[in-house]
């Protein structure tokens, strides 16, 4: 499908179906981040599957133009995992929400991660339930006001990334839905890991959560609620770049520090280490600035090659021979 | 000859004990033994739900029952001849299943005070006159294996573990059948363990000799059963697990498609799951999923990808694939989805049989989703079975179930090994890069679609269970579409009544009474017609293998007979579903005990609903 001659641009992976989310929804942007990602990897539609539960995100597989599975509430990552174990050549993508992935289908996305099958997971996290109209999700911030939480929400919210790194995951990122400069890229990073990755998406949902994430997600104060992780660089964010990360040895915490103030030197700085499991989980609990970027990425055997490692596939027995086995329990 | 036995071309023997003694082992053994003998033969194992159930409880017995014999078998037989039973437990919960004036052969030092307790027994039934109409042969088989063993210095429960082997060699001895069977599998299934794998074979001698040389000529003598007159082909033993898995091996040859059977583990289907692990080089490969959603939604995820994707479960997993099944058929991808029944509702009784799956097989999803719905009748069955859902399921690509049941699936019976090469290829859909058709384009005879497959650029597209156009598999909310859909989804599972064989009767006669079954109570109805017509009733046994829908004659067959009986382990499904599809009206015989209905509970429903005809002599009327 794709030449040298004429790689394909991420219009040629956009369908004819009319795209159906709300005007100004987060998600017009991440479909458009996807399918640049797709274009810049260079990805073939024939060899590539996106597998989608149920939800507003979910829609996301009939606007791409490979193969497309939408299946039902919260199992996208049980199908995506047949996909990928009957055909490992293929390039297996499953996108979920924070109520699909997370309430319904929180099993599935569990041990997708922890086997660590190479399937690449876009959680679009929007903390509520939009699909449905407006219900507060496991991600919702307690004190949520939804039609099903009048006075306030008094479930306390799951968090995606501590689930994935308690799950086992091998790859956790983190990106916001309008940040187009970095998604494709980032897209194709998770696209590239050996195993499962887990890539989550804050998104905005304009109608039943307008603006929830504007303390971290806003334009214009981005450059100081984000620090963008990158393996091997220091931790520094800051509209002047003169914020940095420094672990605490006293409270066994990351806080934000000024360079140059205090005595603080550049030296004090955390190096991001994205094999660092520990750094990871300070890293993803941290919510000034937020943590952005790949925060882990650490080599691991993929489940699939494993899977099929254990098992010769060339067939050698026939059915006429196993007629005249005994009992097929004994002669293995 | 044994007295108590006379000349009787086959016997039913129970082994009882506890479930950690090795009942079924020994039952698997003595079964190989009768079958290399030449006898026709069928098995039940009947077993508690606990792996390890208190010792010498009466819920805690574990029973393997076996005809066998010089006729056609086709029950494990209503009452056993003989019943070696291991302890207190395993004697009294038995004793109402045996024939008058069978043979009880017991392990003497099982029946302590102690163990009598544990029994809820306040008196010994060897004493207290409970075996008066049997024989009774009391042997310490414990002490005597443990002396045994001596030599291999085992500890004493090792050593005590070995009497169900000494037993055995007893029983063998007694209907002269050969140990060497028994002995090969000791030696592979204990290779790595030479003092155990020594000791249990000194058991098995021990127990043989025992027989040989005891003194015991007057109530156990050596019986001779005759050889079954069997077809001069091979024969194996096959259990319905087993069927199934090679059914699935060779629907994949047949069709020419790798499988992919995903599951997770329930009683009594887990079988079905150890017997393909291991066979990837033969065409399955097996996915252990996290939960029975999992396992259904993989194995669609499989179909989708190219393979054929397989599910097994019983009742209370079958339901919770429910959606999921809505997908597939939505989708219109192939699906088998194996549901070995078992008693419920809900947890029920795991290890017990029953047929009261059949309502949510055939009727048990929301809206209008229609799906084929097969059934096995007997373990060697199951082969053909298998194959024929695997047919169903690629020709209208289409979700099938196919029940089976914990019966079929434990059970063993005598096998002619089939002549692979008469089997017909099965055909698939799958696209090539020429092929004019678009995904949707659907086969006017089968209704099924192509099995396009990610990976090739000719065919891609994008579907799911949104309704979709009926053209172009577009999402559609239009209303004639979704009408067309529906009507498409309902002709598509009618359609495959064009590709069915006609129902037969299986034997007997038309005009009077027909005995309407379904699934494992195959072998029972069958001696129960073949016992009826004997005696001179017209009456007709129709076994049905297809369920959903049901062969395009069934009615016209049904409307030769004044009485239709429909005897089912269950309330009354499939009476219903008759009732239902036909407008018949039939008669119930319904058993919803977690047994089989024995041959004797046929009959008399029966004879309750037809009068022998008695045959004129002489001219006189």
């Amino acid at each position: 499908m794709n030449d040298l001659a004429s790689p394909l641009t991420f219009k040629d992976f956009a369908t004819d179906q009319e795209v159906r989310w709300c005007p100004g929804c987060g998600d017009y942007s991440i479909l458009k981040g996807v399918q640049r990602a797709l274009a810049d990897g260079g990805s073939d539609p024939a060899k590539t599957v996106f597998v989608s539960g149920i939800g507003c995100s979910s829609r996301l597989p009939y606007y791409i133009n490979t193969f497309g599975f939408h299946t039902i509430h919260g199992r996208a990552p049980a199908v995506a995992t047949g996909v990928k174990l009957a055909n490992p050549e293929l390039e297996v993508w499953v996108v979920t929400g924070d109520g699909d992935g997370l309430s319904i289908g929180g099993n599935h996305l569990l041990h997708a991660l922890r086997r660590n099958i190479n399937l690449n997971i876009l959680l679009f996290n929007n903390e509520i339930y939009g699909l449905t109209k407006g219900q507060y999700s496991p991600t919702s911030r307690f004190g949520t006001v939804s039609p099903t939480s009048p006075d306030g929400s008094v479930d306390r919210p799951l968090d995606p990334a501590t689930f994935a790194l308690g799950a086992g995951a091998t790859f956790y990122a983190r990106i916001v839905d309008i940040d187009q400069k970095a998604m494709p890229g980032l897209l194709v990073e998770a696209r590239d890991h050996e195993g499962a990755s887990f890539v989550e998406i804050l998104q905005n949902c304009i109608v039943y959560n307008k603006d929830v994430f504007d303390d971290v997600a806003a334009k214009k104060t981005a450059a100081d609620t984000q620090v963008v992780c990158e393996h091997g660089q220091p931790l520094i964010f800051g509209k002047d770049r003169d914020q940095g990360l420094r672990l605490n040895p006293q409270t066994l915490k990351i806080e934000a520090v000024t360079i140059g103030a205090e005595g603080v030197t550049e030296a004090d700085i955390l190096v991001h280490d994205e094999t660092n499991e520990t750094l990871a989980h300070m890293l993803v609990q941290l919510k000034a600035p937020t943590a952005m970027g790949v925060i882990l990425r650490k080599p691991a055997p993929a489940f699939e090659a494993s899977y099929w490692g254990a098992r010769p596939t060339e067939r050698r027995r026939k059915v006429v021979e196993l007629l005249h086995t005994g009992n097929i329990l004994d002669h293995r | 000859m044994n007295q108590k036995l006379p000349g009787k071309n086959s016997h039913v023997i129970r082994f009882a004990g506890d479930s950690g003694d090795g009942i079924q082992l020994q039952g698997q053994q003595f079964t190989v033994a009768s079958a290399l003998a030449g006898h026709d033969l069928a098995t039940l194992p009947d077993f508690p739900a606990e792996i390890r159930a208190p010792a010498g409880t009466r819920y805690g017995v574990s029973a393997f029952q076996i005809q066998f014999g010089g006729e056609r078998i086709t029950t494990p037989g209503d009452e056993p001849d003989v019943l070696i039973a291991f302890n207190p437990a395993a004697l009294i919960v038995n004793l109402a299943h045996l024939a008058p004036h069978s043979l009880v052969l017991v392990d003497e030092s099982a029946f302590t005070d102690q163990r009598l307790k544990r029994a809820d027994l306040t008196s010994n039934p060897l004493e207290d006159g409970t075996l008066s109409e049997h024989e009774v042969i009391t042997i310490d088989i414990t002490h005597l294996t443990t002396e045994a063993v001596k030599p291999h210095g085992l500890g004493t429960k090792d050593a005590h573990r070995c009497k169900n082997l000494w037993a055995l060699g007893l029983i063998l001895w007694m209907y002269d059948q050969s140990r060497e069977p028994t002995r090969e599998w000791i030696k592979a299934k204990f290779a790595k363990d030479p003092k155990i794998r020594d000791a249990n074979l000194t058991a098995l001698d021990a127990g043989h000799a025992y027989g040989e040389t005891a003194e015991l000529s007057h109530v156990l003598a050596q019986e001779k059963i005759p050889e079954a007159p069997l077809d001069s082909v091979e024969y194996r033993t096959v259990t319905g697990a087993e069927g199934l898995a090679l059914g699935l091996v060779a629907a994949g040859e047949l069709a020419d498609t790798e499988l992919m059977f995903c599951s997770y583990p329930i009683t009594p289907a887990s079988s079905l799951l150890h017997n393909l692990t291991g066979l990837q080089d033969a065409g399955v490969s097996t996915f252990q999923a996290e939960d029975e959603i999992a396992a259904v939604c993989s194995a669609i995820g499989a179909s989708y990808a190219g393979k054929l994707g397989v599910t097994s479960s019983s009742g209370p997993g079958v339901a919770l694939k429910t959606e999921a099944l809505g997908l597939a058929v939505a989708a219109e991808l192939p699906l088998l989805v194996v549901n070995v029944q078992r008693a419920g509702p809900s947890t029920g009784m795991p290890t017990k049989t029953e047929q009261s799956d059949l309502y949510q097989a055939v009727y048990g999803r929301n809206a209008d989703t229609p799906l084929p719905v097969i059934a096995a009748k007997s373990p060697a069955d199951c082969f053909e079975t298998a194959i024929e859902a695997v047919r169903i399921a690629l020709r209208h690509m289409t979700p099938v179930i196919l029940l089976s049941d914990g019966y079929i699936a434990n059970a063993s019976e005598l096998w002619p090994i089939p002549d692979f090469d008469e089997f017909e290829a099965i055909d698939t859909r799958k696209p090539t890069a020429d092929d004019p058709h678009q995904v949707f384009d659907r086969d006017p005879d089968t209704l099924g679609r192509l099995w396009a497959i990610p990976g090739e650029a000719h065919h891609i597209y994008r579907v799911g269970g949104i309704e979709k156009d009926i053209e172009s598999g577009n999402i559609s909310y239009d209303a004639e579409n979704h009408q067309a859909m529906t009507d498409m989804r309902r002709e598509k599972i009618q359609s495959i009544v064009k590709f069915l064989p006609d129902q037969t009767i299986d034997q007997g006669v038309a005009g009077s009474l027909a005995v309407v079954a379904w699934g494992s109570t195959y072998g029972t109805v069958y001696q129960a017609v073949k016992d009826a017509l004997r005696d001179g009733h017209q009456v007709a046994h129709i076994h049905l293998r297809h369920i959903n829908p049901l062969p395009g004659n069934l009615g016209e067959l049904l409307s030769e007979f004044d009485t239709i009986l429909v005897p089912e382990l269950n309330t009354g499904q499939l009476a219903t579903l008759l009732r239902d599809k036909l407008g018949v009206q039939v008669k119930q015989l319904n058993k919803v005990s977690g047994q089989p209905f024995t041959v004797t509970e046929v009959s008399e429903a029966i004879a309750s609903l037809s009068s022998p005809r008695i045959q004129q002599v002489g001219g006189s009327s």
